[in-house]
């Protein structure tokens, strides 16, 4: 190896290896600048203007589409949808990841099948779960009322009922990211020594006592990583949103902070890029905040083995 | 093996109750889409398929909406999309790993953050730039080899496959890489012919995971496609639930069609996608 001194980095800065290394890399810079990091600052950028008619930004207006956000009602609507869609989606997804995954680790037979089965959401892009979700729920001759009525329960408005059309959007959220959940708990269950295991056995604790006092808690660097991971792509949810309510729901009910991005810059020729771009500020920094909480207590606070 | 108690039979009875009701939604599109409009809105809904009926998909082919073109259009984009990511991603980890160049951590960390930037917050700006954008002096979009242009460009580099490549190239002997050198064997043809043979389901990984994203993409594809024989299929399908709210038959048969190529991706591919999915998790 060379030593670390000042000429011989100048020197390997210049060296024909470290121009093929830049060539190799250019693709990927490339498109991370036009499309990553120059939109970045454009994004801050529009959010402190106003915008023409066709969205071009057009004068400087400072600060005054974040004192608009912060003092309308309409704002705060929005983010506390954002809110109960996170609650109404995470909590759900992962409580229910963690019944299946110790449901399967009870020795059951057939494991792969039952995998299999949890893992075909994956199959279904957003657009097609929502869709057929769409189906289900539609009012007259959807199954999810067939179904109730037979058990004698009135029909429900489930996109079109303010009260339901969030859970309705959520259900089918949780659905489609069961699967995820389910495979990332697997694997962490997986990555248990089989000492602790058999140290239990021998003790005399099996099935759900097992479960209960050493798979939950050891999986507990799973379970706080699937918790940020859901969060921040329930906070990014959009297809499913717009599909399953195209106007964001009954009385604004599904107006999440993404829809709202999309609204405000695109619907009914609106094309306030400006105030939608102080938006995806927020939301940027929102989801900014999660990232760093995941790194910040993921590597200090979770037990690891 | 372990005996039946009340508490197994317990177990699987929940655990097959749960796996119902994910399988369900999966059951009835294809059940749906086999279905004939009179049975589909039966009441009380009828859930077996009383033989098989073909209209449905006679129909997705038939109607305003293009089905056919568009599943071309997104094969296009996601096999371009696929192919340019996993390109890139090598040539990337391949510096990453084998190379020694000035600022490579640094760079690399760089590389990572761009991961953290949600596509939502910067679709905006990117919108303005490529529809700002001309081709031969037209508008970008304005023809279909604009508008694929358009619907793959921001997507032919992910940092995520960087990361994982190079995860996978950092457990390559180094002593095998400096005998090959040694041997006389060139950055290109250690490429080709060791490395990437030996790390396949590494790019499978990349590869399949690519694959499901980009063939999922809802948001831009919504953007840039704006006639309805330039749009993707996933936004074909969603248009044909807002135009044909009165013949689910027919949704059902074209999101049938539209999770084909995925479902066999999940069936059989299981085993490289939980590689690629689950890289964060477990560390």
């Amino acid at each position: 190896m060379t030593t670390r001194s000042a000429p011989a980095a100048a020197r390997r800065r210049f060296s024909p290896a470290s121009l093929v290394s830049w060539l190799l890399l250019t693709p990927c810079l490339v498109i991370f600048a036009l499309f990553i990091v120059w939109p970045l600052g454009k994004s801050v950028s529009l959010s402190l203007h106003g915008s023409d008619l066709f969205g071009r930004p057009d004068a400087f207006v400072g600060l005054q589409h974040y004192r608009d956000m912060l003092g309308s009602a309409e704002f705060r609507h929005i983010l506390w949808v954002t809110f109960a869609f996170v609650l109404l989606t995470v909590i759900p997804g992962v409580l229910g990841g963690l019944f299946i995954v110790l449901l399967l680790e009870q020795h059951i037979k057939g494991i792969r099948i039952f995998r299999t089965a949890f893992a075909l959401p994956f199959a279904f892009s957003v657009a097609s779960a929502s869709v057929i979700f769409a189906t289900i729920y539609n009012p007259a001759i959807g199954l999810a009322n067939g179904l109730l009525g037979r058990f004698g329960v009135d029909r429900i408005g489930w996109l079109t009922d303010p009260d339901w059309a969030l859970i309705s959007v959520a259900i089918t959220t949780v659905w489609m990211s069961i699967g995820y959940n389910v495979l990332v708990l697997s694997a962490g269950i997986g990555a248990i020594p089989a000492e602790i295991n058999e140290a239990a056995t021998l003790d005399g604790a099996g099935g759900w006592r097992a479960s209960r006092y050493i798979t939950v808690p050891m999986l507990g660097p799973q379970l706080f990583f699937l918790v940020v991971i859901s969060t921040i792509q329930s906070l990014q949810g959009f297809g499913q949103i717009k599909i399953l309510t195209p106007e964001g729901g009954p009385e604004q009910s599904t107006k999440t902070l993404v829809y709202s991005i999309y609204h405000t810059a695109f619907a009914n020729n609106a094309s306030d890029f400006g105030a939608a771009s102080a938006q995806a500020i927020v939301l940027l920094v929102i989801l900014l905040a999660c990232t760093a909480i995941q790194f910040g207590v993921l590597e200090r606070r979770v037990h690891y083995k | 093996m372990r005996q039946l108690t009340v508490g197994r039979v317990i177990t699987y009875a929940v655990l097959i109750l749960a796996a119902l009701a994910v399988v369900f939604p999966v059951y009835y599109v294809i059940a749906g889409s086999i279905m004939s409009p009179g049975q589909i809105s039966a009441y009380p809904p009828d859930l077996f398929p009383h033989g098989i009926f073909t209209g449905n998909y006679e129909g997705a082919s038939s109607s305003g909406t293009p089905i056919g073109r568009q599943y071309l259009n997104s094969i296009l984009q996601t096999s371009i999309i696929t192919t340019s990511q996993l390109i890139t991603s090598v040539l990337a980890a391949y510096a990453f790993v084998f190379m020694r160049m000035w600022g490579r951590t640094v760079l690399f960390g760089l590389f990572l953050a761009t991961l953290m930037v949600p596509w939502e917050s910067i679709v905006l700006p990117n919108y303005l730039t490529i529809t700002g954008w001309e081709l031969g002096g037209e508008r970008l979009t304005a023809s279909y080899a604009g508008t694929m242009l358009a619907l793959v460009l921001p997507f032919l580099a992910n940092a995520f496959g960087v990361f994982l490549l190079r995860q996978s190239f950092l457990q390559f002997p180094t002593e095998l890489r400096d005998a090959a050198t040694i041997d006389g064997c060139g950055h290109w043809r250690f490429l080709r012919q060791i490395l990437i043979p030996l790390n396949k389901p590494a790019l499978m990984a990349v590869g399949l995971y690519v694959f499901l994203s980009a063939w999922n993409q809802f948001f831009w594809p919504l953007l840039i496609g704006d006639s309805a024989d330039r749009r993707t299929l996933q936004i074909g399908i969603s248009q044909l639930n807002d135009a044909e709210a009165a013949d689910p038959g027919l949704i059902l048969a074209g999101v049938t069609l539209s999770i084909l190529p995925t479902l066999a991706i999940v069936i059989f591919g299981q085993r490289f996608i939980v590689r690629g999915l689950t890289a964060g998790a477990i560390r």
